[in-house]
């Protein structure tokens, strides 16, 4: 078992035929993801990916053809906030955003339509979701994971590799490994994934990587709190980074101290969760809250 | 992005906001002649990004011109936290007899554009939303449909507009709500939104804090960008596409991604270190950007080390490994490097890395440790 992407993900790459589309379709199909379509509006009825894999005009011709359903989106940011309507639209489950730069006013009126239709959204500006054995949608590298217990979710992307890194080195494996994304307005929140890995009886431990800025991390330690009972580890990013650039009034009035280092260490602290210092304490971690 | 004082008022000006006649001065000339201008009593008012300016002298009222020329000499004088003051807003001075507090903000826990509005205005609007959170109103408005009348109404009742006012009221919310969305604001308050003694609403300050990743959409907004408040370094940087942000320590850092970013940053700390600078190469970053990259590092004398970190996702190791060597080659002043890179093309990194005989480091920690142990040891 896993949570969001697994074996019967049948995969769409938005702006397959870009380059990081092109270089990141192959690192998927690589991995053994079932890629069954891309879309690049114009160059229909052609194949890419030395022809492994059918391009289509639209998203709409791209489900109805290959039952596609799950989306990697790599469409610059100007055309992002389309595609990923485009996507809810034809009927796709889950889409995954890896674009980053959306202005925040855009996912403001995107997130709405994505909530009536039931369509999940990981990101925008997120590296998406890996599990291991089974399916990666995004830019994880491959080569990192090995299957196993440990669930995670993270707000970075590149810090979500180091951490994929030490469990793999340390001999655990993941379940799925899921990049939220660190844009102010992103389709998943810390607390709904650790919810999906708290019911997934494969995962076994729960780590979570956070940073500074906004509320997410206190939400989810509240959450944790009162629900979950598998060991957790987390870490947050940012303990030596200057205080933020201060956002008026309101954004003191509406932050109300949440958002420091501290303020979300003490958080998860409270709610028992392990806290490393690096990324390569938090197996040990694991271990000590029970994790074999 | 953060605009000035007179920059807002601009914008909202546009929107149908009262704001008062005013004019930018940068001289003790221009301040006279930009009062004389504007005729009777003025408030000469120090334009920087920091608060608490009124606090640190930078407003002051002249009854004449030659008196706003003195303060404009005054207040030009002054460094307000940091930042040497070099704009001038010239305003009429005015009779208040009340002050509110009217924002919009970009709020990511709501997901929504959030109304903050409060009857105490001023600059002690934190400390009441803190002992009096009922004195505060937080209004989050409908993603797709936006300021809607009866949000109007509700903002108008809680602070007390006087029936009078009322219609004036609902046309300054709107305004401020257009002028939010039209720009791709992340914040934009009034602070104090003020009754004159003559009975009209009236914006005596305000402030706009502009969404970076939407400037390219609002290059009349980017062309208000106040480089003088901006370090030169980090002028470079974003000119170059990565995100920069000098610190005062001596191991500088140059990292992909802001989380790693951070808590390389973290671990350089952790190890008896101090952090040069916080630095973001982004996603897919080739050659040319690490070049970049190292002359912003090495512009700041205190550094005596390099730290750098890459995990490949988007970035690919080798062509960054390809990047340092060059850059390194081409470098006026050369500290120690150690370089570690991880992740797509890591292999092919690691060769070109060897070949080149610097000093590589297999984990995070041990790479933390070396550049602390090559900038001198711990601090």
């Amino acid at each position: 078992m896993s949570v969001l992407v697994n074996a019967d993900t049948r995969l769409l790459v938005q702006g397959i035929t870009g380059r990081e589309g092109d270089f990141h379709s192959r690192a998927m199909l690589e991995f053994g993801t079932r890629l069954v379509a891309g879309v690049t509006p114009g160059k229909g009825g052609q194949t890419t990916i030395d022809g492994r894999v059918p391009v289509f005009n639209t998203v709409f011709d791209a489900v109805r053809q290959t039952g596609a359903n799950t989306s990697c989106i790599f469409v610059p940011a100007a055309g992002a906030p389309d595609a990923i309507l485009e996507a809810a639209d034809a009927g796709i489950s889950l889409i995954v955003c890896i674009t980053e730069g959306i202005p925040a006013l855009d996912m403001l009126r995107v997130r709405p339509v994505l909530d009536a239709a039931g369509v999940r959204l990981i990101g925008p500006n997120c590296p998406g979701a890996t599990s291991p054995g089974q399916a990666k949608v995004g830019i994880i590298p491959g080569h990192i994971h090995r299957p196993g217990p440990v669930g995670l979710v993270s707000r970075s992307g590149t810090l979500t590799y180091e951490v994929v890194q030490a469990l793999t080195d340390a001999g655990l494996g993941q379940s799925t490994c899921v990049g939220i994304g660190g844009d102010p307005i992103v389709g998943t929140s810390f607390t709904d994934v650790i919810e999906l890995l708290n019911r997934d009886p494969a995962t076994e431990a729960i780590v979570m990587i956070g940073e500074i800025g906004g509320d997410e991390e206190e939400r989810a330690a509240a959450f944790c709190a009162a629900s979950v009972r598998k060991p957790m580890a987390a870490f947050v990013a940012g303990r030596t980074a200057p205080p933020g650039r201060r956002m008026g009034h309101a954004g003191a009035i509406i932050s109300g101290g949440a958002g420091t280092a501290e303020s979300k260490r003490a958080a998860l602290e409270a709610a028992g969760i392990r806290l490393a210092d690096s990324p390569s304490q938090i197996p040990a971690l694991l271990r000590a809250g029970g994790l074999a | 992005m953060k605009l000035q004082e007179y920059r807002s008022k601009e914008i909202l000006a546009r929107y149908g906001i009262p704001v008062q006649a005013g004019l930018v001065a940068t001289d003790a000339d221009s301040a006279r002649e930009a009062a004389r201008r504007i005729g009777g009593r003025v408030a000469v008012k120090a334009q920087v990004l920091v608060g608490g300016r009124g606090k640190a002298g930078g407003i002051k009222l002249a009854a004449s011109a030659d008196e706003a020329a003195e303060l404009a000499t005054q207040i030009l004088g002054l460094t307000i936290k940091g930042v040497p003051v070099r704009t001038l807003l010239i305003e009429s001075a005015v009779e208040i007899t009340t002050e509110m507090y009217l924002g919009l903000i970009l709020d990511r826990a709501a997901r929504a554009i959030t109304i903050i509005a409060s009857a105490e205005g001023g600059i002690d609007i934190e400390a009441t939303a803190r002992t009096r959170p009922d004195a505060v109103l937080r209004l989050p408005l409908h993603p797709l449909l936006g300021l809607q009348r009866f949000n109007v109404r509700r903002v108008s009742f809680f602070l007390g507009i006087p029936e009078p006012l009322r219609a004036p009221f609902a046309s300054v919310l709107d305004g401020l709500y257009r002028a939010f969305v039209a720009v791709d604001a992340d914040l934009a308050e009034i602070n104090p939104l003020v009754v004159t003694a003559a009975g009209n609403l009236l914006a005596l300050d305000a402030k706009i804090v502009v969404d970076d990743s939407a400037l390219t959409r609002h290059p009349d907004v980017e062309a208000m960008r106040d480089l003088n408040e901006e370090d030169p370094a980090e002028i470079a940087a974003r000119d170059a596409g990565i995100n920069f942000i000098k610190l005062d320590g001596s191991i500088g850092c140059m990292v992909n991604g802001a989380g790693l970013a951070m808590a390389t940053m973290d671990l350089v700390k952790l190890a008896g270190g101090e952090p040069a600078n916080f630095l973001d190469i982004g996603g897919g970053a080739k050659a040319d950007r690490v070049a970049a990259a190292f002359q912003i590092i090495l512009a700041d004398p205190k550094v005596r080390a390099i730290l750098v970190n890459i995990f490949g996702g988007i970035t690919r190791g080798d062509e960054v490994a390809h990047g340092i060597v060059e850059a390194r080659a081409r470098l006026e002043r050369d500290v120690p490097m150690v370089v570690r890179i991880e992740g797509t093309n890591a292999d092919e990194a690691a060769a070109i890395l060897r070949e080149a005989r610097l000093i590589t480091a297999d984990s995070l920690d041990e790479a933390a440790a070396l550049a602390v142990a090559a900038a001198g040891g711990a601090t």
